[in-house]
C-alpha cells in the first residue's frame, strides 16, 4: 500500500519552525552548565532531523545531523559549551531555516552561507569533542536496492534457537514466522528436544527451536532483516540453498550473527494520484487545515494554536446562542401581543450572545506579541557584536495580545526601528563612558493595551535625536527651507521623509535612507500611526499606535445625498457645526475653515464622490474633522447618523481597489456601505491643492502625537 | 485488530504514525511524552506500544523499564523509534526491555511491514 505523507508536511514544517525558534532562544540564554536547556536544545534538532529524514528532505537531514552531533557532544560533558560554539550553533540554526524554507518551496538556498556553516561545524567537530567528525550519516536511500536476484527465487534454511526468555522482550517467534511467510513459502519444523518435564516447565519461557525452510525472492539481508530485533537473544543460522545440489561454499558460508548496520528506507513517493485524504488528527488544537496541495508546491504554514480555555468558551457560547434561538422560535410559532415582553428579552439575549461570540471569535486570533518580539533577543545579539557595542534589550508586556495580521505586517517596520535604536541610538561605549553613563546601552521593547488599540515603544537610552543634524539634512535634501522654525515633533516628523537618512557613513545595519518612510507607511497601513519622543543624551522613544485588529473597526456613519459612508473613528478629530464667519475663501477651490488656530481645508464629500444632495452650502454644513499623516482636513457631509463596530469587507477581493475608500460593510438594514479610507481622500484633495498651501498646512499645526 | 499505544513529542511524526496505523486498521491511541504514555498504559492495555526516544519529562527508555515494570505490558512489544542507529542506542533499549528499533526515517510500508513482526 501507499501512503501519502504529503499531508502532514505543513504540520511538520510548522513543527520545524517552532523547533528552530526554541533552539535560538535557547542558545541565546545558554550558560554553560545547563544542562536542561542544552537537552531541550537537542530534543528540538533531533525531532527536526527526524522529521526532514521522514519527509524525505534529506538536505535538512545531513545538515542538522552535524548540529545534532555538536550538541550531542555538549549533552554528554564531552565539550565545554563554548561563545564559539554557539556563535556556530546559532548560525547553524539560521541555515536550518534556509534549508527547511527552501524545501518548502522547492527553492534554492544560499549554498554559500550553508557551506560555511558547515565547515565551521566540521571544524568544531574535529576539534573539541573526542568523537570523529567523520562520522557519516546512516541514512541511506534504499533506492539502490539491488534489484540482482529479483527475479529468481532462491532457498534459505534457518536455523533458529530463541533464548528462554524471549518472549520477555516483547517478540512472539510466531510473528517472525509469519513475517517469514509474507515473504515466501515457508515449512516449519520444531525441536522439542530442549522441552524439560511438565513439573518443571514455566509458562512465561520458550523451550522450542526451529528449522525453517524458505523458498524466496527476497535477498538474504531482506530475510535476516526480520531477526534484527532478536539476533542478540538466539542462535541464528541462515544459509542460502543453491538450486544445485552441489553446495557453492561462497553462498553457502555459514553466517555468524553481527551488527547489522539497520538502513532506512527514506523513499517517500510523491505520487500525484494520491488516496484519499483523511482528516489530520488534531490533538486539542484548533489549526486551519492548509488546503492540501497535490505537488510540492509552496505550502504556506497558515495554522494558528489556540489554547483549550479559548476554545471551549466559544462552544459555551455557541450553546448559550443555540438556546436563545430556539426560545426565539417557539416563541415565533404562536406569537400574540401578550408575549411582546417575551420577545423583547429574548432579543435582548441574542444581542449579548452575539457580542459575547464576537468577542470570543476575535479573541482567537489573538496571540501573544512574544511571536513578534522573540526575533529580537536574537537579532540584537548579533548586531551588538556586528556594531561592536554591548547592548542588553529588555522585553515587557510580551503577553499583551494582538490580532495575527496585524503581528503579521509589524514585524518588518518593528525590527526596522530596532536596528535604528541599535545603530543610531546606542552610542559606541567609550562617548557613553565619557557621558557618565554605563558602557552597556539599554533597548526596551514594551506592549500595552490602550483603549482599542496596542501601543508598542521602541525605546533606547542612547543620545537622542540631534536635532541640528536631522535640520541641517532636511535643508540639504530640500525637505524644507533654511530660514524654517520648527518644533521638536515636526523636526522628528522629517526622519519620515523619503529618502532621509542622518547616518554619517551608510552602513549594512541602517542608514540608507530607505526604510523609515516604508516603516511609516505600513504602519499607517494598518491604521496605525508612529510617533517619536527624543531627549538630548537621554535616548529615544518611538510609540507604534496599532488598532488591535483588521476585522472590525469603530466607525461614525454619516449621511451625503442618499449615500451612507462610514469614517473610521480613529481617525476622527471632531465632528462641528459650521460657523460661515470662520470659512476662509483662498484662491482656486480650496475654502479653509479656522479651526482655533489652524487653516482646515473643507472637502465637501457630495463633490469627492459626485453625489445629488441638498446639503451643498457650506455656510451651516457639518463638517467632521478627520486626520492622517499629520493633516487636517474637513469633510463637509449632509448628517451624522450612529457610531457603531463594522465588519470590513475588502473591497479589493469583491470588486477592485476605489481611491479614497478603504473598504465596504453591510449595514443592519442590509444595504452596502462604503467606508472612507482618510489618507487616500487627503491626498485627493492635496492634489488639487497648490503646493504653497501644502507646506502652510503640514507645518502649522500639532504633531498627531499631541492629540492623544 | 490490534491496539497501539503511540508516544511522540512531534506532532507531525505522531500524526504520520497514527495515520498509517489508521489507514491499515489499527486501533491507536496517542500520547505525547513518556509521562502521558505511561498514565495510558496504566489506564488499559495495549497489543503494542511505539515510542520516540528522545521526549521531554520521561524518555522513551525510562518509559519501557517502567512499563516492563506493569503485569500488563510483561509481553507487550515495545518498538523505540529512534534516528541513532548506533549500537550504544539499541543496546540501551534492549536493556529497559524494548522489543526492536525502528530507525527514522522511515516511510509507512516499512513502518507497517516493521510492526508485523511483532503483532497482527
Amino acid at each position: 500500500m501507499s501512503v501519502d505523507l504529503s499531508q502532514f508536511i505543513p504540520s511538520f514544517l510548522e513543527e520545524s519552525f517552532e523547533g528552530l525558534e526554541l533552539m535560538e532562544s535557547s542558545l541565546l540564554s545558554l550558560q554553560a552548565g545547563d544542562n536542561e536547556t542544552i537537552h531541550s536544545i537537542f530534543r528540538a534538532a533531533h525531532s527536526i532531523k527526524g522529521g526532514a529524514g521522514t519527509f524525505g528532505f534529506d538536505v535538512v537531514t545531513e545538515f542538522t545531523h552535524l548540529v545534532e552531533t555538536l550538541l550531542d557532544e555538549m549533552r554528554d560533558g564531552r565539550r565545554e559549551v563554548s561563545p564559539k560554539d554557539v556563535e556556530i550553533l546559532l548560525a547553524s540554526v539560521d541555515c536550518m531555516r534556509l534549508l527547511i524554507e527552501a524545501a518548502r518551496d522547492d527553492e534554492n538556498y544560499d549554498k554559500d552561507k550553508v557551506a560555511q556553516t558547515t565547515m565551521l561545524l566540521n571544524e568544531a567537530l574535529s576539534s573539541g569533542g573526542e568523537k570523529s567528525a567523520g562520522e557519516k550519516i546512516s541514512q541511506q536511500s534504499d533506492n539502490t536496492e539491488q534489484s540482482t536476484g529479483k527475479s529468481d527465487t532462491s532457498t534459505f534454511s534457518i536455523h533458529f534457537v530463541p533464548e528462554h526468555n524471549l518472549a520477555k522482550t516483547g517478540n512472539d517467534p510466531l510473528f517472525l514466522f509469519n513475517a517469514l511467510a509474507d515473504l515466501g513459502q515457508l515449512t516449519t519444523v520444531a525441536n522439542t528436544g530442549e522441552l524439560p518435564a511438565l513439573t518443571d516447565i514455566d509458562v512465561q519461557e520458550l523451550y522450542l527451536s526451529w528449522d525453517l525452510t524458505l523458498i524466496t525472492g527476497a535477498t538474504k539481508d531482506e530475510v535476516h532483516e526480520i531477526f534484527e530485533w532478536v539476533e542478540d537473544d538466539c542462535l541464528l543460522e541462515i544459509k542460502k540453498i543453491d538450486k544445485e545440489p552441489l553446495v557453492n561454499p561462497s553462498d553457502g558460508e555459514k553466517e555468524t550473527v553481527s551488527v547489522n548496520e539497520i538502513r532506512a528506507a527514506s523513499n517517500i513517493e510523491n505520487e500525484s494520484n494520491s488516496q484519499e485524504i483523511y482528516p489530520a488528527n488534531d490533538n486539542s488544537v484548533v489549526k486551519k487545515q492548509a488546503t492540501k496541495t497535490k505537488a510540492k508546491a509552496k505550502v504556506e504554514v497558515s495554522s494558528i494554536r489556540v489554547g483549550v480555555d479559548k476554545v471551549d468558551n466559544l462552544i459555551n457560547l455557541v450553546g448559550e446562542l443555540v438556546i436563545t434561538q430556539s426560545m426565539l422560535s417557539e416563541l415565533g410559532s404562536d406569537f400574540n401581543m401578550d408575549k411582546i415582553e417575551r420577545l423583547t428579552s429574548g432579543l435582548e439575549q441574542l444581542l449579548q450572545n452575539t457580542k459575547e461570540l464576537q468577542e470570543s471569535v476575535m479573541r482567537i486570533r489573538m496571540l501573544p506579541i512574544s511571536f513578534a518580539f522573540n526575533r529580537f533577543p536574537r537579532l540584537v545579539h548579533d548586531l551588538a557584536i556586528k556594531t561592536g557595542k554591548e547592548i542588553e534589550l529588555v522585553i515587557k508586556g510580551e503577553q499583551t495580545e494582538l490580532d495575527k495580521t496585524v503581528m503579521e505586517q509589524i514585524g518588518d517596520p518593528l525590527v526596522h526601528l530596532v536596528r535604528n535604536a541599535v545603530d543610531h541610538g546606542i552610542e559606541p561605549a567609550e562617548i557613553r563612558l565619557a557621558n557618565g553613563k554605563s558602557a552597556k546601552g539599554t533597548i526596551s521593547l514594551d506592549a500595552y493595551h490602550q483603549g482599542g488599540n496596542i501601543v508598542i515603544e521602541i525605546s533606547d537610552d542612547g543620545g537622542g535625536i540631534n536635532r541640528q543634524k536631522v535640520f541641517a539634512k532636511a535643508v540639504e535634501k530640500g525637505i524644507i527651507e533654511p530660514n524654517a522654525t520648527l518644533a521638536d515633533n515636526q523636526i522628528f516628523d522629517l526622519l519620515f521623509e523619503p529618502g532621509f537618512s542622518t547616518a554619517d557613513q551608510v552602513t549594512d545595519i541602517s542608514g540608507r535612507g530607505v526604510g523609515m518612510d516604508v516603516v511609516k507607511r505600513n504602519i499607517q497601513s494598518l491604521g496605525g500611526r508612529i510617533q517619536v519622543e527624543s531627549t538630548p543624551g537621554q535616548g529615544s522613544c518611538f510609540k507604534v499606535n496599532l488598532p488591535l485588529t483588521l476585522a472590525i473597526l469603530d466607525g461614525q456613519l454619516v449621511k451625503v445625498g442618499t449615500e451612507t459612508y462610514i469614517i473610521p473613528l480613529i481617525s476622527i478629530v471632531e465632528s462641528l457645526q459650521v460657523d460661515k464667519d470662520l470659512i476662509n475663501r483662498v484662491s482656486g477651490d480650496m475654502t479653509l475653515y479656522r479651526l482655533r488656530d489652524e487653516n482646515v481645508p473643507i472637502l465637501p464629500v457630495y463633490q469627492l464622490f459626485g453625489l445629488a444632495t441638498e446639503h451643498t452650502e457650506i455656510d451651516n454644513a457639518l463638517l467632521v474633522v478627520v486626520e492622517a499623516d499629520g493633516q487636517k482636513v474637513g469633510l463637509m457631509v449632509d448628517h451624522l447618523l450612529a457610531q457603531q463596530q463594522v465588519v470590513i469587507k475588502s473591497l479589493k477581493d469583491n470588486y477592485q481597489q476605489v481611491i479614497g475608500i478603504s473598504g465596504a460593510t453591510i449595514l443592519g438594514d442590509g444595504s452596502v456601505a462604503m467606508i472612507l479610507d482618510t489618507p487616500g481622500i487627503i491626498q485627493m484633495a492635496l492634489a488639487y491643492a497648490q503646493n504653497k498651501q501644502r507646506d502652510m498646512a503640514s507645518y502649522k499645526q500639532f504633531a498627531i502625537g499631541e492629540q492623544c | 485488530m490490534a491496539k497501539v499505544l503511540v508516544v511522540d513529542d512531534s506532532n507531525s511524526i505522531r500524526d504520520m504514525v497514527c495515520f498509517t496505523l489508521k489507514s491499515a486498521g489499527y486501533q491507536y491511541v496517542e500520547a505525547k511524552d513518556g509521562r502521558e504514555g505511561l498514565t495510558k498504559a496504566q489506564a488499559e492495555s495495549f497489543d503494542l506500544v511505539i515510542s520516540d526516544v528522545n521526549m521531554p519529562n520521561m524518555d522513551g527508555i525510562d518509559l519501557c523499564t517502567e512499563l516492563r515494570k506493569l503485569p500488563n505490558f510483561k509481553f507487550t512489544p515495545v518498538l523505540m523509534l529512534t534516528t541513532e542507529s548506533s549500537t550504544d542506542m539499541k543496546m540501551r533499549g534492549k536493556a529497559a526491555g524494548a522489543t526492536g528499533w525502528l530507525v527514522k526515517p522511515f516511510n509507512p510500508e516499512k513502518l507497517l511491514a516493521t510492526i508485523k513482526r511483532v503483532v497482527r
